[in-house]
């Protein structure tokens, strides 16, 4: 028996902010993963973070309304006002537990440019930023003798009278099932992007989190919006940062020409990571590609700078391509990298559910709307990872005791012991990369509702299957072969809520592109959409919808 | 293009505990890495492999195992490189670290060497607004310890290590050097004592370049293990037998042209230092019935005024 007073799924960048935040509020908390934190995804992020530092000059507002711009207007304006004005002083917090990141002459923090915005505001240290920040949470974790369940697999929130309670999980190294009790719970388990295939996304990104809230009856919102980033590497999926472009490179066509000059003149290569994806999308598709890529030109920066300024660029390029950046251009497509929607909360974390808050990749505050600017995904973490903490040392104040239930364990522990006895099936990998391409070709860059049907369609297929597969490992020592059956379930989940909110949505916005309806209609669709789990609907699911908050930037077209 | 893997299994659960090697032939992708091979083997041949994996892409530190008796990140290890003309592979799991089933080890000696270098910014001062001033080339030279993504590789291959379980490893000294490298820790000399007076500490270290060869990042853990002797040194750290043992070293080949064996063990131990002179009586007495005992006078290298030079023309460029 398992107790504190908050409990945290996830430690990455989000988790493990909250957790110092709950720490130094000297409150008891433990950090549960299903990897050690130091593995964690947002070790991916590789370009920057974004701060306005007034200081030098910047106005918070200025990154507030590229923000806006950049999520087509779908964000709500009250939650980027939070996120653009703590921005600044959550940067310089992470330099002063001990973060390096690169300087300017003058010995500051120095920036690069990066994709959406005209101010160069994007803190960094080569391109190994998330890197470089989560290992520093970790020391920071471990200097605070932070608990952590490490390599624990949640698989049920406990949730009594509406209210969350704490979790069910699995301690993978002995197989043995456990309850934790908790005050309050944040989730911060992290994107569901193998829900796609291919993805930039590690093979852990399955959405466990956002399928735990959903199970819980707390809606997913805006899960249509689907960031394809405009450069991953070709055959292997890689992805190749914005930094690459942000410090200069140019993206070419198979004749060599910059194509960007025909969507975004003004902003070129730097234009918002939708905008950039269509245009590349639109050349490969009209044959101005190279074997379904386009180039990514750095060789005019030059050896020195590309080794000193991008050098995990380098590095990736020359090991899994062959490729020297200095003396070849790239060839690069655009990849499944990002979920704008999820787990709907306020701008502490809260979700509708009295004990559960949700922040990072797997929560919408909503500070992405319909497309996320690049650099924005760090900054979105440790200002809400550490709001969600705050909030939730003040919630479990009026909270007296812990749940004295013991059922949802027991209920587990027979849900899965009937996955292992499942007589010989498909296997967990076959259905997932069925489902993961129909998802991908469903609900691509571009969109259309056949496609869309597609999706719903192969879905169907894929829940009728889901059922039937089996678990080929029996034991209980490190049986990743059972998560990967759980993890499954959670995906399929995910998709489910992706392809109800794109077939929901009738307009063109950011990330959701429909070929059949290529306008943004704020009349009608300047508003959320909302899906809740609901068993008794055809598709499993119920779709409601909101506004959109507004407070002081008016939607106008956009235009890069 | 086919591939032949040959892993090593180990399941606890099994009676005896004994591992077994399992053989699998199968046809991958030309341009797939060893990650990807083993993937599809868990994925579409036998689903009881365990081992881990997170983000094919180099950053994580999770797939940390052996190819062909050396630690490697298999997710930056391609199938041609390893395997050009369709040799067998053997997979096993990482060295001196304990195994939890198959491929996944426990990383828990891992960590604990981390924790005991306290590895966490000490300042002497927090800023009350803004950051900490320091160089641009100051932050970049951190970077080399920074690439560490504690896949535990070096670990895995230390040699130390593998007869000196208290020795704090590679990993963790190269993330100490992180600190006293660091122009915001305001507690250089403090770690640079401790680490050179701990047992099992910065001298233990053997230069065998292990470390160097398997990381996968470029951190070269013994050069930072070199720079922090040196830094030890030249913060006074002298009474230590690594310190004896270097500069008895250096003397003795400069002087004789050859290595004095005698006097190395002797300097090393310290003149004074009775007990650990007692201890070397055993050794010193074995080597000298099996005639292995270097004479107690150096005989000087012909060459030895040529040596004398070269230490001369090295220290003259410095």
């Amino acid at each position: 028996m398992y107790e504190h007073d908050v409990l945290i799924i996830g430690g990455g960048l989000a988790g493990l902010r909250a957790a110092v935040e709950v720490t130094r509020a000297g409150v008891d908390v433990a950090v549960i993963s299903k990897v050690h934190p130091v593995r964690s995804h947002s070790n991916a992020a590789q370009g920057g973070i974004n701060a306005p530092l007034t200081d030098r000059g910047d106005k918070w507002e200025g990154h507030a309304y590229d923000t806006i711009k950049g999520s087509d207007f779908l964000a709500d304006q009250d939650a980027v006002e939070v996120m653009s004005s703590e921005a600044g002083e959550a940067v310089l917090e992470l330099e002063r537990m001990g973060v390096i990141f690169s300087r300017g002459d003058d010995g500051k923090l120095g920036t690069r440019a990066f994709g959406g915005q005209k101010v160069a505001r994007t803190f960094f240290i080569g391109a190994i930023t998330g890197s470089a920040i989560l290992h520093v949470l970790f020391e920071q974790s471990l200097k605070l003798g932070l608990n952590v369940y490490e390599e624990w697999f949640v698989t049920k929130l406990i949730i009594e009278d509406g209210v969350c309670r704490g979790v069910v999980a699995i301690d993978l190294k002995t197989g043995e099932m456990h309850t934790i009790k908790a005050k309050a719970v944040i989730m911060a388990a992290g994107g569901a992007g193998r829900v796609f295939e291919p993805s930039t996304n590690a093979l852990i990104c399955t959405g466990d989190g956002l399928s735990l809230a959903y199970r819980a009856g707390v809606p997913l919102m805006d899960m249509e919006m689907i960031q394809y980033h405009p450069t991953t590497l070709a055959r292997t999926g890689i992805l190749m940062s914005e930094a690459a472009r942000g410090e200069g490179a140019y993206l070419l066509n198979a004749s060599g020409e910059r194509f960007m000059e025909k969507t975004a003149p003004d902003y070129m290569e730097l234009a918002s990571r939708d905008v950039v994806s269509r245009a590349e999308q639109t050349e490969i598709d009209e044959g101005r590609g190279i074997d379904g890529n386009v180039l990514l030109d750095l060789r005019h920066l030059g050896r020195e700078f590309i080794e000193q300024r991008l050098g995990y660029l380098q590095e990736v390029s020359v090991e899994f391509l062959g490729i020297d950046m200095a003396e070849q251009p790239v060839p690069v497509q655009p990849g499944m990298h990002y979920i704008m929607g999820g787990i709907k909360t306020d701008v502490n974390g809260a979700t509708n559910v009295p004990g559960l808050y949700a922040a990072g990749e797997c929560a919408n505050v909503s500070v992405h709307g319909a497309n996320r600017l690049g650099a924005n995904s760090l900054l979105d973490t440790v200002v809400f990872g550490r709001r969600s903490g705050a909030h939730a040392v003040e919630y479990i104040k009026g909270i007296s005791g812990h749940s004295k239930v013991e059922k949802d364990l027991t209920a587990e522990k027979t849900r899965l012991q009937a996955l292992l006895d499942r007589p010989k099936g498909e296997r967990v990998a076959t259905i997932r990369d069925d489902m993961a391409r129909g998802m991908t070709k469903g609900i691509g860059v571009f969109r259309d509702q056949t496609s869309m049907e597609g999706a719903l369609a192969n879905l169907a297929n894929v829940k009728s299957r889901i059922g039937g597969f089996s678990i080929e490992n029996k034991g209980k020592v490190f049986n990743t072969d059972l998560m990967f059956g759980l993890e499954l379930e959670f995906m399929v989940d995910c998709a489910e809520a992706v392809v109800a909110g794109a077939l929901t949505r009738k307009e063109s916005r950011g990330a959701h592109f429909r070929t059949d309806i290529t306008e943004r209609d704020d009349e009608n669709w300047l508003k959320h959409t909302l899906v809740y789990k609901d068993e008794t609907q055809e598709h499993g699911n119920r779709v409601e919808t909101s506004d959109v908050k507004i407070t002081q930037w008016e939607p106008v077209k956009r235009v890069y | 293009m086919l591939v032949k893997l040959k892993i090593k299994r180990f399941d606890p659960a099994d009676s005896g505990g004994k591992t077994w090697w399992q053989e699998y032939d199968i046809d991958v992708h030309p341009d797939s890495t060893v990650l990807d091979s083993l993937i599809q083997i868990r994925e579409q041949e036998d689903g009881t492999l365990a081992m881990r994996c997170a983000c094919r892409a180099s950053i994580c530190g999770s797939c940390g195992m052996r190819v062909n008796g050396s630690a490697k990140l298999v997710c930056k290890t391609r199938m041609v490189d390893v395997a050009p003309n369709g040799e067998q592979l053997t997979i096993e799991p990482m060295g001196n670290q304990h195994v939890i089933r198959d491929l996944v080890v426990s990383l828990d000696t891992f960590f604990s060497q981390i924790k005991r270098v306290e590895p966490f910014l000490k300042p002497s001062f927090v800023p009350e607004q803004g950051e900490y001033i320091a160089s641009n080339k100051s932050m970049e030279n951190l970077l080399t310890s920074m690439n560490c993504i504690m896949c535990g590789c070096c670990v895995s291959d230390c040699t130390v290590l593998e007869v000196d379980a208290n020795f704090i490893g590679p990993a963790a000294l190269a993330k100490a050097w992180r600190f006293t490298e660091d122009p915001r820790d305001s507690e250089r000399d403090e770690r640079l004592k401790a680490l050179n007076d701990e047992d099992g500490g910065m001298w233990d270290c053997t230069r065998c370049m292990k470390c160097v060869e398997v990381c996968p990042k470029g951190v070269a853990p013994m050069d930072r293990i070199m720079e922090l002797r040196e830094a030890a040194i030249a913060a006074g750290n002298t009474n230590t037998s690594g310190y004896r043992h270097t500069e008895s070293f250096y003397n003795s080949v400069k002087k004789n042209g050859r290595l004095d064996e005698t006097r190395l063990a002797l300097d090393s131990a310290g003149w004074t230092n009775i007990p650990r002179l007692l201890d070397l009586a055993p050794i010193g007495i074995a080597a000298m019935r099996k005639g292995k005992l270097p004479p107690l006078m150096p005989h000087k290298s012909d060459e030895h005024k040529n040596v004398k030079y070269l230490y001369e023309s090295v220290e003259g460029e410095s």
